[in-house]
């Protein structure tokens, strides 16, 4: 379940919510997301095995855009391009 | 039938066109439980970062985890609770200490896994936007004033809530 990065991809912010569980990751990508501006891309680590499905559930409901995710044997690394949301 | 006057509802329809209907989530808190507390705030508190609407009306029971003094200390019950911490027969989950025992074992659970305190998701939901609504009726029969409450709830019947409920896609009941 691995969707390659942009090799040119340009990374705004990292966020690491290693150890934390649902809602955590969730609610933290939020406020990060919240300081960055649209079009910026959030690298986001978590190790919730739930981030798996969760992170693009949310990236869908806020109109962001998941331009990519590596599972690294019990870490999760995302790339979330924020939309025109909040 | 016309009156004079329109009532504003709460979710009048949104005035900018620009700006697109949020999605919103109504749920109900009617368990004032340590371990019931935490699934509306968990769900109001994720509902909001996905840029929702949300709002928890807390009635009967759950009116205490918006209860200053006593949200802090939420129990788990040690009695009839075949899935709590403390696995014990109800004769023994009677016994006094049993429910302190069971708490204690639930906090410990929550802090190892650095989950938020009861109190931390109010702050963090809060922060988010979530509305929380205060029973009237419960506060009524209970005994509780708006001074017992903490800051920033919308002491409400339940038309007001429903009002809230009826423009939601989704509601929960806990």
């Amino acid at each position: 379940m691995t969707q390659p990065a942009p090799t040119d991809l340009k990374v705004a912010d990292t966020l690491d919510c290693s150890g934390l569980l649902c809602p955590l990751p969730v609610y933290k990508t939020a406020l990060a997301l919240g300081t960055l501006s649209p079009g910026d891309v959030l690298e986001l680590i978590c190790t919730d095995p739930g981030s798996l499905e969760d992170i693009p559930a949310m990236a869908r409901q806020r109109g962001d855009t998941l331009v990519g995710l590596e599972d690294r044997k019990g870490t999760q690394i995302f790339w979330i391009e924020k939309g025109r949301s909040t | 039938m016309t009156t004079a006057h329109s009532l504003t509802a709460v979710d009048a329809a949104p005035g900018a066109e620009s700006e697109p209907r949020r999605k919103r989530i109504a749920l109900v808190a009617s368990k004032g439980t340590l371990d019931q507390a935490y699934p509306p705030l968990i769900l109001a508190t994720t509902a909001a970062s996905l840029g929702w609407e949300a709002g928890i009306y807390f009635t009967f029971y759950g009116l205490d985890i918006l209860h200053e003094e006593r949200l802090a200390k939420l129990k788990v019950a040690s009695l009839a609770n075949p899935s709590g911490p403390v696995q014990l027969p109800n004769l023994l989950g009677a016994l006094p200490g049993a429910t302190a025992a069971a708490t204690k074992v639930m906090r410990k659970w929550m802090s190892d896994a650095k989950m938020p305190t009861v109190p931390e998701f109010i702050e963090m939901a809060q922060g988010l936007g979530v509305r929380f609504f205060a029973c009237a009726t419960t506060m009524g029969v209970m005994g509780v004033e708006e001074s017992d409450l903490i800051q920033g709830c919308d002491i409400a019947g339940a038309a007001a809530f429903l009002d809230f409920a009826a423009e939601s896609d989704v509601q929960l009941f806990v």
